[in-house]
């Protein structure tokens, strides 16, 4: 046996997961954490799209009475806030927890454990929600809950409760991740991928990650100070008792402009990683389109207002928030000249993650515009809660993120399962969502300059609104057609599909140079990145990282600027403690909907999983102090 | 598209100021994306048929050149459009407030219906309605906003765009018609239940036909005239409705609806739910859950005789 397959079957003994259910709830490894968000979120999106299909058929007809609207507007909130906070923020943190580790060349997320914390966490989250819509406590104030409608006055009952203490569950996640892909891309990039070889979907997740640390602390405190007035008759909200109402939506929207782009700036690094990949050539402005990254992560904490402006804010205020609204366009243009650029100046290759790239150019220049109008204070008088609005935001969050993400799941198909796709259902798929899609939302963009406020659960026939809302409806059908063709799509090539081999795109990133899907252990020996396109870049033969422990669980810690070798570090295998933490958590959230006191129950069964999560196992603390002493001996 | 709820089709001087600054975003939005998209399918073309080996340096440099132009142009587009958005925004701001001769006139969201009141100096002489606005034509119009509960915000796209009724606040508009008509405005912030009906009208008419209206609205309610009518008064006063209205001029004081003082002078019942009729206002008045499920008024119980009455009554309130 040669000295490779001894490592191969060491590594593999090594990082491979548990066995059983046991093993499966123990689970750390970051593809299959990665994976869980990824199918995870999907079921999310699929419930979401129902309750979407459920809201165009109620507004198909004047005096619809499908749904009545006790209904309607538990189904528009679950919709917008499943949609939000369980679909598309965790299905971008999946992608990354799944890819960033891959990218940079390591084994395994820095913080292993807590990573699979964060997930239980989100997965609980959503749990409960449903839970509690199934049983007929669905929130129902809106995906933003304004108060007074959200507070213990106008909303009794524990519809809004289960709201606010879900976002904690899912913030929770989000904040895991952010410290999970920020430390694993700073400190853990294979040698020689300094800054300036980052792969620009790993700056994106980067900068997603800072952002997610400093936006999503003040939706946390916005709707803990909620569930707070509900729950223990603080008065934060209460402006008969010194509170303020604004103060929510202050608090609300400094989290929910951010929120937009943590969810829009990954799905930048799709694209970018798309078009590096089909074009052949190294990304066009690299420096340029890494500064516009990092620029819309500051410019986006500064547009919170825009969301406010018909709340009679001062009028300098105002002209401070319509300028810094429209100038983040200017990174945004920046980046998608250079992807121009970069099209222009290479040989592309047209497959389906290029048509959706293409779709995100024709859908998603048409949200931004329609954004530089709501970012206009005077027109947004007009626009604001209408249509137009619901029309604008997903034309950015579909055309923004959910285009680039569908042309990232086929562009990484091969790598997550080893074999490719039908092009030709992957390319039925796109033409189907791209005209279901316009037929859905470009109408109404017409209704809302024609007095249809959103959010409305029916309307008189006297209106004149019935024809273009039967055309979004009829609209929604392709985009069902679209979902389905492409899920089966992938349930048959996952089986059926002609077999990848490690890099079937001749991509440049170092996700491609290990096989496919990736073994446990990621790279049988840790890359040594020598371009700022690690697999074009190699010379014949590259140099490898040798002598990394096999035995046990180990990565190559790098320095952050340069990514020399700095030194290794064992990181903690498999546990049960993170799952038994989530569920000590559930216990304090969802019991102090009911009763106060179970958060501190559930606290203090947090307290001992705790102690029970960082006992030392027995034969650990023996091998480490063998090691210790072989070490210590000459 | 009927024109009487849009913004497309203004009919006040600030909604026309709005919709002056939308013709020019749209244009300049229409050129960009035109550019935009040309460029990207041009681009794909070119990459598409390209047969020869990866691009030189000179065309790297000219890619250079047109993404830096690209970027200018954005900066100079979007500075533009800044201005442009920021002159409307003080126009807007400052219309109504140059004249003197103006009228102030509140509005207090309630779920889920508008309560009109026009306040004067003499307290016997300010008016209460519902559901309704009056303005002159080519007057200035304050209009000051609270809400007695949640959240509402007061949008007639006619004529201007929205305002937010927040509570503990009193938020400050101005509109002013241009010509006269019929406008219809609606809720725009999502308050509960019946969001989607609490609507209100607006009629611009002449300075004449509008003092005329005030001075009628001024009137305490009419007499009865028929024994149904006298019949129906006793009604009112008896059955819950007394509980939430009043009527102006019998011992009916109640705040928490409508005032009904002359409910049989106004288009439509519950905010815009219903034309006001006789079929109509007879099932509202029996049963508002069958018509607005959520709203606040009870389900009431009377004899068909009671009702008929208190319908021949209610209509007689021009």
């Amino acid at each position: 046996m040669t000295d490779y397959a001894i490592d191969e079957r060491e590594l593999d003994a090594t990082w491979s997961p548990g066995r059983g259910i046991i093993g499966w709830l123990s689970e750390t490894g970051h593809k299959e954490i990665g994976m869980r968000y990824i199918v995870t979120a999907m079921c999310f999106f699929a419930l979401a799209g129902i309750e979407a299909a459920l809201i165009r058929l109620q507004l198909s007809r004047p005096d619809n009475t499908i749904l009545g609207p006790d209904a309607y507007n538990q189904i528009f909130t679950m919709h917008g806030t499943t949609m939000m906070f369980l679909f598309a923020v965790p299905v971008m943190e999946g992608m990354g927890i799944y890819l960033v580790p891959l990218m940079v060349g390591t084994r395994n997320v820095a913080f292993p454990r807590l990573n699979a914390f964060g997930y239980y966490m989100y997965l609980f989250g959503g749990i409960f929600i449903y839970t509690m819509f199934a049983l007929g406590a669905g929130a129902d104030a809106g995906w933003f809950a304004y108060v007074p409608l959200s507070g213990p006055m106008f909303a009794p009952g524990k519809r809004v409760d289960t709201w606010a203490n879900m976002i904690t569950f899912t913030e929770v996640s989000a904040l895991v991740v952010a410290v999970e892909i920020s430390v694993t891309a700073f400190k853990q990039r294979a040698p020689g991928m300094s800054l300036n070889r980052i792969p620009l979907f790993v700056w994106a997740m980067i900068v997603t990650s800072f952002m997610i640390l400093f936006a999503m602390p003040a939706v946390m405190l916005d709707t803990g100070f909620l569930a707070l007035d509900r729950l223990v008759a603080t008065q934060f909200f209460n402006q008969s008792e010194g509170g303020d109402a604004l103060l929510y939506q202050h608090l609300f929207w400094f989290f929910g402009h951010p929120e937009v782009y943590i969810i829009f700036i990954p799905a930048l690094g799709f694209i970018s990683a798309i078009i590096t990949t089909f074009t052949g050539r190294k990304p066009f402005g690299y420096p340029v389109m890494v500064s516009s990254l990092v620029f819309t992560g500051f410019m986006a904490f500064g547009l919170w207002v825009h969301h406010m402006f018909a709340t009679g804010l001062p009028q300098l205020g105002q002209s401070f928030f319509t300028a810094a609204s429209m100038m983040i366009t200017i990174p945004t243009g920046v980046q998608i000249f250079c992807w121009i650029a970069s099209i222009s100046l290479g040989r592309l290759v047209i497959r389906t993650p290029v048509l959706y790239v293409i779709g995100f150019f024709a859908v998603f220049i048409i949200g931004g515009l329609s954004g530089v109008m709501v970012a206009s204070v005077p027109l947004d008088f007009q626009l604001h809660d209408t249509f137009f609005v619901v029309a604008h935001l997903h034309y950015v969050l579909i055309g923004g993120a959910l285009f680039p993400l569908f042309g990232a799941f086929h562009y990484w198909f091969p790598k997550w399962t080893g074999r490719m796709y039908s092009e030709r259902m992957g390319q039925w798929a796109f033409w189907l969502l791209l005209i279901g899609f316009n037929l859905t939302f470009f109408p109404m963009h017409i209704l809302g300059l024609n007095g249809m406020p959103r959010r409305i659960y029916t309307y008189g026939p006297h209106m004149g609104w019935t024809t273009l809302n039967q055309v979004a409806s009829g609209g929604a059908v392709f985009i069902v057609l679209s979902v389905v063709c492409m899920l089966a799509n992938f349930a048959i090539s996952r089986r059926r599909g002609a077999l990848a081999g490690s890099n079937p795109w001749n991509a440049d990133s170092l996700e491609w140079a290990t096989s496919s899907p990736p073994p446990s252990y990621n790279f049988l020996h840790l890359p040594v990145v020598a371009g700022p396109n690690p697999i074009w870049d190699a010379e014949p033969d590259p140099p490898v990282v040798v002598g990394m422990a096999t035995g046990h669980r180990e990565v190559l810690i790098t320095k952050t600027l340069d990514a020399e070798v700095d030194h290794r570090e064992e990181i903690p295998g498999h546990s049960l403690g993170p799952f038994y933490l989530a569920i000590a958590a559930t216990i304090a959230l969802w019991g102090a909907i009911f009763f106060a006191w179970w958060f501190t129950i559930g606290l203090c069964l947090s307290g001992i999983v705790l102690i029970f999560w960082f006992w030392p196992a027995r034969e650990q603390v023996e091998v480490d102090m063998l090691r210790e002493r072989e070490e210590a001996t000459p | 598209m009927n024109g009487f709820q849009s913004a497309m089709h203004p009919a006040g001087v600030q909604a026309s100021e709005l919709h002056h600054l939308w013709n020019i975003f749209l244009c300049v939005s229409i050129v960009v994306y035109g550019i935009t998209l040309a460029a990207v399918l041009i681009a794909v073309r070119r990459s598409h048929r390209r047969t020869e080996p990866l691009a030189d340096a000179p065309s790297e440099r000219r890619a250079t050149i047109a993404v830096a132009i690209g970027a200018g142009m954005t900066f100079v587009t979007v500075l533009a459009l800044l201005v442009a958005s920021v002159a409307t925004g003080r126009t807007v701001g400052t219309l109504g407030r140059l004249g003197t001769a103006h009228l102030e006139i509140d509005v207090t969201g309630h779920q889920w219906w508008w309560e009109v009141t026009y306040p004067n100096s003499e307290p016997d002489k300010s008016i209460r309605t519902a559901n309704e606005i009056h303005i002159p034509v080519g007057k200035p119009v304050e209009l000051r906003l609270a809400t007695r509960d949640v959240i509402h915000s007061l949008w007639i796209p006619n004529l201007h765009g929205k305002r937010d009724l927040i509570p503990g606040r009193v938020n400050k508009f101005w509109i002013e018609a241009d010509r006269p008509g019929v406008y219809r405005g609606q809720c725009a912030e999502f308050c509960g239940l019946q969001h989607a009906n609490m609507a209100l009208t607006v009629i611009a008419e002449s300075q004449d036909a509008y003092d005329r209206w005030l001075e009628h609205q001024r009137t305490a309610a009419p007499e009865p005239v028929t024994d149904a009518q006298r019949r129906g008064r006793q009604a009112f006063l008896s059955l819950p409705c007394v509980n939430c209205h009043a009527i102006t001029g019998i011992d009916a004081y109640a705040t928490a609806g409508p005032d009904l003082t002359h409910i049989a002078s106004r288009s439509t019942l519950a905010a815009g739910t219903l034309i006001n009729n006789k079929g109509s206002l007879s099932g509202w008045v029996v049963n508002p859950q069958a018509l607005k499920p959520g709203s606040n008024m009870p389900a009431n119980e009377m004899t068909p005789q009671q009702l008929n009455d208190l319908v021949a009554y209610l209509e007689s309130l021009q």
